[in-house]
């Protein structure tokens, strides 16, 4: 591991925890995007460059603003008077140790996963792109009509209901 | 001869990391670029503004600045020394904070501003063998970084705790994510064309001739409105005259920098500056032939002198639009991007598809001509519905 991955690897759990208990929570949203950005950080370290710069598109670019809209528009900006943390939370914290340790030993022991590190396979946009356009070309193209879909779907949405009422109110602007 | 002045800055580079212990030479070789970048391009930023005031000037019957050039001389420059009593003044500013501000988000802001925008340089070509990263996939790049924008500009706006930074806030994100898709969308199509995300193999797909003309992307159907959409939509982007609401003076002081004072404000200045060099170079790359030349006996000038006149010209004509157009209303803003842009960008694809299948000869540009020109007809109606454009009526207050 170089220590640019330890880095990396730090700052994005330092996001991700901050994300959870920090008190605004549009910080909570700016420290998940800190978190996104960290994660596709690591990607790129480890080579996958798709997945790394479709993390920053999708994850910071858009949904770490669509919830800091939701935020914004459902919530006024102050911040909780009480604590963050509820009451039980000790029990909690002893819970998901206990999940997580049962849940590594699951993995750890199962024969589905190879003892054998295999080689890493090269994915570079190009073969990834490849398999998108052979082996997986169909359900890229439903995903692709069904992404059309929503955004002309959003285009209706987003037009004039009632045209008559819309003209009355046009009428003066120009 | 002319090869060597073409590849000047590249055998520097490679002369200066020869000198470097073998183990260090990725570490130095990027500091000399990062180097590269972060003085040229402010060094044109600098340039911009001076020449920007002048040209506004010259628009709107003044002279603009003409006084400042050389101290202790009385060189003048024709007032191109302005810019550094502008950096002095910037640096030297009170920097004020509001009380209510949220401190460490607000100083933040014109940090994460400025990342996202440098990092993009990353992957432009910026003349032959000129480009910092070659990625494989470099235009996702381009668009990935260019996405965190959003996030420093909603910062900005939220931490300032002032109701005009926060509406100047909301109306730069619903503007850049509205002309991000046929932004993208208009990109697509060259992506189509040449087959790769590679900028460079973008320009060297461009880079043949006919007739003495390159095989520019803008000299095709689907090139030219891809051009013009991508064009129209980085005027968007970059916040700029006629689609500057996010920043209306008149109308919310400066949007979401107004509580920025000194250098902060400066450096936004230049995050915006930059971002929008940015995106042209991005613009040039894909249509304008990046470092190529117009027509193959001009291809003995310098691939970066070429890349640099092209990103001067495309700026020229921003800041002539920015003198001439007024700023377009919110509803104006949205009815464009989302009912004109996006579906002529859809048609765009089709259309390079077509092009893509079609046989090289003269019927191919009758079909991808006679389709554009019908869609963005029937668009353009479209879009003109139910807007009365009779004689102006004014209305005075009794």
């Amino acid at each position: 591991m170089s220590p640019f991955f330890v880095i990396t690897g730090i700052v994005t759990l330092l996001g991700a925890a901050f994300a959870m208990s920090l008190r605004n929570l549009v910080h909570c949203a700016l420290a998940m995007a800190v978190a996104f950005s960290g994660i596709a950080a690591l990607y790129l370290q480890l080579d996958a460059q798709f997945v790394g710069f479709a993390e920053i598109l999708v994850y910071v670019g858009a949904i770490a603003i669509l919830i800091v809209f939701a935020i914004l528009l459902t919530r006024s900006g102050e911040a909780p008077e009480n604590s963050v943390l509820t009451s039980g939370w000790m029990a909690g914290i002893a819970v998901s140790a206990m999940l997580f340790t049962m849940l590594g030993w699951a993995v750890l022991n199962s024969s589905a996963i190879p003892k054998e590190i295999p080689p890493a396979p090269v994915a570079t946009v190009k073969n990834v792109g490849d398999a998108l356009m052979t082996k997986f070309v169909l359900p890229l193209e439903i995903i692709g009509l069904v992404l059309t879909a929503a955004m002309i779907g959003a285009v209706i949405i987003a037009l004039k209901e009632d045209s008559q009422k819309s003209k009355s109110e046009d009428g003066g602007q120009q | 001869m002319f090869d060597k002045l073409d590849q000047i800055f590249v055998t520097a580079l490679h002369w200066l990391v020869s000198y470097v212990p073998e183990m260090l030479r990725p570490v130095v070789s990027a500091m000399i670029c990062i180097a590269f970048v972060m003085s040229v391009f402010p060094g044109v930023f600098a340039l911009t503004t001076v020449l920007e005031r002048k040209i506004l000037g010259r628009i709107q019957n003044r002279y603009g600045p003409n006084r400042v050039g050389i101290p202790f001389t009385k060189i003048r420059l024709c007032g191109f020394g302005q810019f550094i009593p502008d950096g002095i003044k910037s640096l030297t500013k009170e920097d004020i904070v509001p009380r209510a501000a949220d401190k460490v988000v607000h100083f933040l802001a014109p940090v994460v501003m400025l990342i996202p925008v440098l990092l993009a340089y990353a992957v432009l070509p910026f003349g032959k063998n000129m480009t910092i990263t070659d990625y494989d996939a470099g235009l996702l790049f381009f668009f990935a970084v260019g996405g965190a924008v959003e996030v420093s500009v909603f910062m900005a706006g939220w931490s300032s705790r002032n109701k005009y930074s926060l509406l100047g806030a909301m109306r730069a994100i619903a503007q850049m994510v509205s002309y991000e898709i046929p932004l993208i969308l208009s990109a697509v199509t060259v992506v189509m064309v040449v087959g790769s995300l590679n900028l460079s193999e973008i320009v060297k797909h461009q880079n043949n001739y006919t007739f003495g003309i390159a095989h520019w992307h803008v000299f095709t159907p689907w090139g030219l409105v891809g051009f013009v959409l991508f064009f129209i939509a980085s005027l968007a982007e970059s916040n700029r005259t006629p689609f500057d609401l996010p920043e209306a003076e008149s109308e919310i002081i400066a949007g979401y920098f107004t509580e920025y004072s000194g250098f902060k404000f400066a450096l936004f200045f230049l995050g915006e500056y930059l971002g929008m060099f940015a995106i042209i170079g991005l613009g040039i790359t894909l249509f304008l032939g990046g470092w190529t030349s117009p027509v193959s006996f001009l291809t003995w000038i310098p691939s970066y002198v070429w890349f640099l006149s092209k990103l001067m010209a495309i700026v020229f004509v921003f800041i002539w639009i920015r003198g001439t157009l007024p700023r377009l209303r919110m509803d104006q803003l949205m009815n464009f991007a989302w009912k004109f842009m996006l579906p002529l960008a859809l048609i765009n694809i089709f259309v390079a598809g077509i092009w893509h299948y079609m046989a090289a000869d003269w019927q191919r540009w009758l079909v991808c001509s006679a389709i554009i020109f019908g869609a963005y007809a029937i668009l353009g109606r479209g879009l003109m519905q139910n807007q009365n454009f009779g004689k102006r009526i004014y209305r005075y207050a009794e």
